[in-house]
């Protein structure tokens, strides 16, 4: 079983989180360093992924933006516009999916089972909805994913709301999908679960769904 | 040897990708594994590794394009070898041999009793491509050929009911290009329904809607191949003309304010490195209207208006043999000074061919200048994905009635062309309005 690195980061400004990907995905590539989860919080920011349409997908304007302390990043992770805040875990995986997980839309699957199992563990059930990639209580996203994938070393990943100010997604048409809200896992449950009690699920469900045996895990 | 370069399939269930950006540029030189495109697929970005080391030699499918998994994207030829030929400088060499080899594709299909179409297609005209060239060594097979052309072009073969292996690619190994397919659609690829034997006598029964009309030939004609420039501009023009819905409105503007000013500031903005011109100031105040009408400073995406919230402003230069239209960066943060300097400077780059390719792109409004050479005013086509543009007629003075009398003014005319998709008469106009009136009282301060 593949060894899986996991390091807490706490609040990371979103350029630091890119650059340091970066850096780890050539350290991945290298073999300097084993599976690694990044699991960290941004502060507010607005990111579009590589389809074009993702501009037109921010309602606010520039001023709005600014006014509310938003930045606006364009990245190169796959999919649409989204927003990332405090109360949000975001979860980068650097793996190398050689030789035998080679499949995207596996890996898509994968990290949406993560989140469903999180959850789970907290007694609520979560799904998929065909057609739309990410983690869905009823019509509500709870999870999201956006991936970039070099010679099958992953980066970014997904972004799960725990007590997110859900207000803020109302700045952009998330992901471009205009029809269906935001929730997140304080909504849910009415109550606002610990960041690093459900930091502590998805080291334990990200490990089982990839089939890693945990190495290291930075103390939360 | 050349490697194909395929759509890798990224996963069991995946049939197709969508390359979002070529990392490599056709003539770079590649290493084995070097991130060579990136494509995408539902959530995921992948970069994709080149298979091989090499020069790669063309690209099949153009950023933005889905097509299957396992089609031909890019052909990757031994380090060392020529590679294809850059657009603006055709080799003829290459050339040659290219035509050969799609001629001798196209008669190992017919040798080989290729199924034609269901309306069979006459073998194309006369051109020199299809005659006069030996069957001799290996030709590509007519599913290599037709894996080889781009899903356009195999669309656009269906529509037609043409059977691509019948025309001459004049694409890397043969392959059939757009301009191929188009082509022969005009020459007479369509006219399947008339017996092949029969010479151009009859009409075809059934006329396509832009019925091809084959160029009658004189004895001293001189038939030249259209530049790589050339036939953009053919294809974006006509492109814009089927997308927007092309309005007019004309205004006349009475320049002899700006003319005063300029004369002042001349001498000034040049110590500074600048030149003062009408268009500078054109181009201020367009920028300032700009600003305050922002429908005209947008696109259409699908159903969406996109605002920008940038102003980038293509400049159109004439060249020797066609067009180019530079844009200005950021044309929404300077002055007039920055933008004399910035307009002079794309524009001389233009001239020089020294432009960068990003510098043709990203524009949101286009200036362009028919009155260079005395005409009144023209009639602009737009610049897509752009909205709108503006054509400034030639300036001289008029004879024009100033308070009941006659005087002598600078006098010239703009001309908005406007796409009426998004932008209606009225809005046009206050627009116009706007800019005639900051031309005719400008600020002096600001220059």
């Amino acid at each position: 079983m593949r060894a899986l690195e996991v390091r807490r980061l706490g609040l990371v400004p979103y350029a630091d989180g890119l650059e340091l990907q970066r850096a780890l995905v050539e350290d991945r590539r290298a073999n300097r360093i084993p599976d690694t989860l990044l699991l960290l919080q941004h502060p507010h920011v607005v990111t579009i992924g590589v389809k074009k349409e993702g501009r037109s997908h921010i309602i606010a304007t520039p001023e709005q933006l600014e006014s509310r302390g938003v930045e606006v990043f364009e990245t190169g992770r796959g999919g649409d516009v989204t927003y990332h805040g405090p109360g949000q875990i975001v979860g980068y995986p650097i793996l190398d999916l050689n030789p035998d997980r080679r499949d995207v839309h596996k890996y898509v699957r994968d990290l949406e089972e993560v989140m469903v199992r999180v959850c789970a563990a907290y007694g609520l059930t979560a799904g998929r909805i065909k057609g739309l990639s990410g983690t869905w209580i009823g019509d509500a996203k709870i999870g999201a994913i956006g991936v970039r994938i070099s010679r099958w070393i992953t980066s970014h990943g997904f972004a799960f709301n725990v007590a997110t100010d859900v207000d803020f997604f109302n700045l952009i048409v998330p992901c471009g999908i205009a029809d269906r809200g935001v929730t997140s896992l304080a909504e849910q449950l009415g109550r606002q679960p610990a960041l690093p009690d459900v930091e502590d699920r998805f080291v334990e469900q990200f490990a089982a769904v990839f089939d890693r045996k945990l190495a290291a895990v930075t103390p939360a | 040897m050349a490697t194909p370069v395929v759509m890798p399939q990224m996963g069991e269930s995946i049939a197709e990708g969508t390359i979002v950006r070529w990392i490599k540029k056709v003539g770079d030189t590649v290493d084995r594994d070097e991130p060579l495109f990136e494509i995408s697929t539902d959530k995921v970005d992948a970069e994709i590794p080149s298979p091989a080391a090499g020069v790669l030699t063309a690209i099949q499918v153009k950023e933005g394009e889905t097509v299957p998994v396992n089609s031909v994207v890019a052909t990757i030829g031994a380090a060392g070898e020529v590679a294809a030929p850059a657009p603006a400088s055709a080799n003829g060499a290459t050339r040659t041999s290219e035509k050969a080899d799609a001629a001798k594709a196209s008669e190992k299909a017919d040798a080989t009793g290729t199924p034609g179409p269901a309306v069979a297609a006459p073998k194309p005209p006369d051109t020199e491509d299809s005659t006069a060239l030996p069957a001799a060594g290996h030709a590509l097979s007519a599913a290599e050929l037709r894996q080889k052309s781009s899903p356009l072009v195999r669309k656009i073969a269906k529509e037609h009911n043409v059977d691509i292996t019948q025309i001459p690619g004049s694409g890397i190994g043969g392959r059939v290009t757009k301009h191929d397919i188009l082509g022969y659609i005009d020459n007479g690829g369509s006219k399947q329904a008339r017996p092949a034997a029969a010479p151009a006598v009859a009409r075809p029964p059934v006329e396509p809607p832009h019925p091809p009309q084959p160029v009658q030939r004189f004895a001293t004609d001189e038939v030249v191949p259209m530049s790589v420039m050339r036939k953009k501009i053919a294809e974006h023009m006509v492109v814009s003309r089927r997308t927007s819905a092309h309005v007019y409105s004309v205004f006349e503007v009475d320049y002899s304010r700006v003319d005063q000013i300029r004369k002042a500031k001349k001498d000034e903005y040049q110590r500074m490195g600048a030149k003062l011109t009408y268009t500078s100031f054109i181009a201020k105040v367009v920028v300032d209207a700009l600003r305050r009408h922002r429908i005209v400073n947008a696109s259409i995406d699908g159903e969406n208006i996109v605002f920008r919230n940038e102003i980038n402003l293509g400049i159109a230069v004439a060249l020797d043999n066609g067009l180019i239209v530079p844009v200005v960066k950021g044309a929404g943060e300077r002055n007039i000074l920055g933008l004399s300097k910035a307009i002079q400077d794309v524009a001389d780059r233009a001239r020089a061919k020294k432009l960068n390719p990003d510098e043709v792109h990203g524009g949101t409004f286009t200036i362009t200048n028919p009155g260079n050479f005395g005409a009144q005013f023209g009639l602009p086509i737009i610049n897509q994905p752009q909205v709108a543009i503006l054509g400034v007629g030639t300036i001289e003075k008029r004879p024009v009635v100033i308070d009941d009398m006659i005087g002598i003014r600078l006098m010239g005319y703009l001309t908005l062309g406007y796409d009426h998709r998004l932008i209606d008469g009225a809005v046009a106009d206050q627009f116009m309005a706007d800019v005639k009136k900051g031309i005719e009282n400008f600020d002096a301060s600001q220059a």
